[in-house]
């Protein structure tokens, strides 16, 4: 593989899906809209959002910290290294063999540490409460997650998620039924761990309910426009990891330009299959109580356990 | 890993569809839901069958699942949709179940069903070995949604699930039982569910609930 090439596509796909993560956070709205026999308020909205709140000026708490001001730029940073190294355009990225799914879960849970911090920095009860939701969250949504992924390395051999998609996209096709189990486990994750409303609602403010709107209560402006964008990265980093895992068809290698407008269209119809369904998933089901989301997680992490074991009894 | 050839497959896609059927029956709340799951449970295996069918010739099984396509189906879940609609407890959520726990009792469950199955379908000489164990552990998942659940009409849902698990065992073990034992199942589970609709009125009659804990009890009121 030509080094140069690589970092060309490195690139590409870095930039990508930093200008399109936007996009489906506003297709998934549109599509809920739709769903709810609303107008709604276009695909671009999320763009016109985060150009108003680039405009504004920052207003910071007195007691704020640096580790407040800090904290989006190492959050947007997290966000944006994550969907670097998830092959989402191509396979074989110079990026992709800094971190395995392991480094990649705990760069999300390094980014949620960050968050949570910030949140209780300031001292408000809101961003508390927020900070300790988000981590009881995030500690029975990790497990749920690497059981989930260690499904698809049993079946590859490896934790590199590259290898995981080739193995799965380069070859023979083979139904894999411990597959079945670690989708639904993995979709469960991915509803927890972006907000979305089984656990939290993302269209709410000022909610007792709230986990994710409650930490970043206290930002504005270009923080807050940073924290946004990284929460739609975020979003398209878990559904790009979904794809890789499940469903990796059209993706190209690095290097490989006959390949790539394949994948750029398979991507983009399997982000716009994926919002219309995110957006289906949330309209047909009601938010719970936070108390039911131990539950919730619980099961996604018995469904990936239950993967692990249909692995073992029905693939070897 | 050798590569199994498709329909093996599939087999096992469709036992592992029913395993996680047999997981959400047993953690769902609401009674309809249950129905729903109950029905999907039997499309899963009616195409099990089928696949099973066509790949071994065996054209026996045709048959059989042409009777749980019109049991399990249609027939059960339109009976027990009338049951709950004239008992009216359709909307009805069952409260005190631990889900977390049964979950967990369930995993231990899988995992004594799936070593418990190993040396058997080692023996056997069927495609469809590999599911023995999947089928073992949805009957026991179904024994355990029977012994967790207090509503009377769960109960009888559990029971018919582990029927499902049964025959499911049945095809993959030695490619279904003969047609005359396969008919007396069917209607036993059709005469059962129809005398349990019977004794479901007669239990809200005496009791004025379908909770089976006022069972227990050998004193009136």
């Amino acid at each position: 593989m030509n080094v140069a090439s690589g970092i060309v596509f490195q690139v590409l796909q870095s930039v990508l899906v930093l200008l399109i993560a936007p996009l489906m956070l506003g297709w998934v709205n549109q599509c809920r809209a739709w769903l709810q026999n609303k107008s709604g308020a276009g695909v671009w909205q999320p763009y016109h959002v985060l150009h108003k709140l680039f405009h504004k000026d920052a207003v910071l708490a007195h007691n704020a910290s640096p580790l407040f001001r800090a904290t989006p730029y190492i959050l947007f940073g997290c966000m944006w290294l994550a969907v670097g190294i998830v092959p989402v355009l191509a396979t074989s990225l110079p990026f992709a063999p800094a971190a395995d799914v392991v480094a990649l879960v705990g760069l999300f849970a390094l980014a949620r540490v960050f968050v949570s911090l910030a949140g209780m920095d300031v001292g408000t009860s809101f961003g508390t409460l927020g900070a300790r939701r988000e981590m009881m969250i995030g500690f029975l949504a990790e497990p749920a997650m690497l059981m989930t992924l260690f499904t698809a390395s049993l079946i590859s051999q490896s934790t590199s998620l590259v290898t995981i998609v080739d193995t799965l996209a380069h070859r023979e096709f083979v139904i894999y039924p411990s597959m079945a189990f670690a989708a639904v486990a993995f979709l469960m994750v991915l509803l927890a761990e972006n907000a979305r409303i089984p656990i939290d609602n993302p269209s709410t403010h000022l909610e007792l309910t709230m986990i994710h709107e409650a930490m970043i209560l206290e930002y504005s402006a270009r923080h807050l426009a940073l924290i946004e964008w990284a929460a739609s990265l975020k979003l398209t980093a878990y559904i790009t990891i979904g794809f890789a895992i499940f469903m990796p068809w059209g993706i190209a290698r690095a290097g490989d330009w006959v390949g790539l407008p394949i994948a750029l269209a398979a991507l983009m119809l399997k982000l716009a299959a994926a919002g219309a369904g995110l957006a289906l998933l949330e309209t047909l089901s009601a938010k719970m109580r936070i108390f039911r989301a131990p539950e919730f997680l619980g099961t996604a992490f018995l469904l990936a356990t239950l993967g692990m074991l249909t692995h073992f009894l029905l693939e070897i | 890993m050798t590569a199994l050839p498709l329909y093996a497959q599939l087999i096992n896609l469709c036992a592992a569809l029913l395993l996680l059927l047999a997981f959400a029956m047993l953690t769902q709340r609401r009674i309809v839901s249950l129905i729903n799951l109950f029905a999907a449970q039997g499309v899963v295996l009616v195409i099990s069958t089928v696949v099973v069918a066509y790949s071994t010739y065996q054209s026996h099984l045709y048959y059989s699942a042409l009777l749980t396509l019109i049991l399990k189906v249609l027939l059960l879940p339109w009976i027990m949709h009338r049951l709950i609609r004239a008992l009216d407890v359709r909307w009805d959520v069952e409260t005190l179940i631990n889900i977390p726990a049964t979950m967990l009792i369930g995993i231990v469950l899988v995992i004594f069903a799936f070593n418990l199955a190993t040396p058997i379908s080692q023996i056997a000489g069927t495609v469809t070995k590999a599911t023995i164990g999947i089928a073992t552990a949805c009957i026991l998942l179904a024994f355990l949604m029977m012994i967790t659940r207090r509503k009377a009409v769960s109960q009888v849902i559990g029971f018919l699930a582990m029927e499902n698990g049964l025959f499911l065992a049945a095809t993959s073990a030695t490619y279904g039982m003969p047609m005359v034992v396969e008919l007396g199942i069917a209607l036993d589970v059709l005469v059962a569910t129809l005398l349990f609709g019977v004794f479901f009125f007669h239990i809200r009659e005496t009791f004025e609930s379908l909770d089976i804990h006022h069972l227990e009890k050998l004193k009136e009121r």
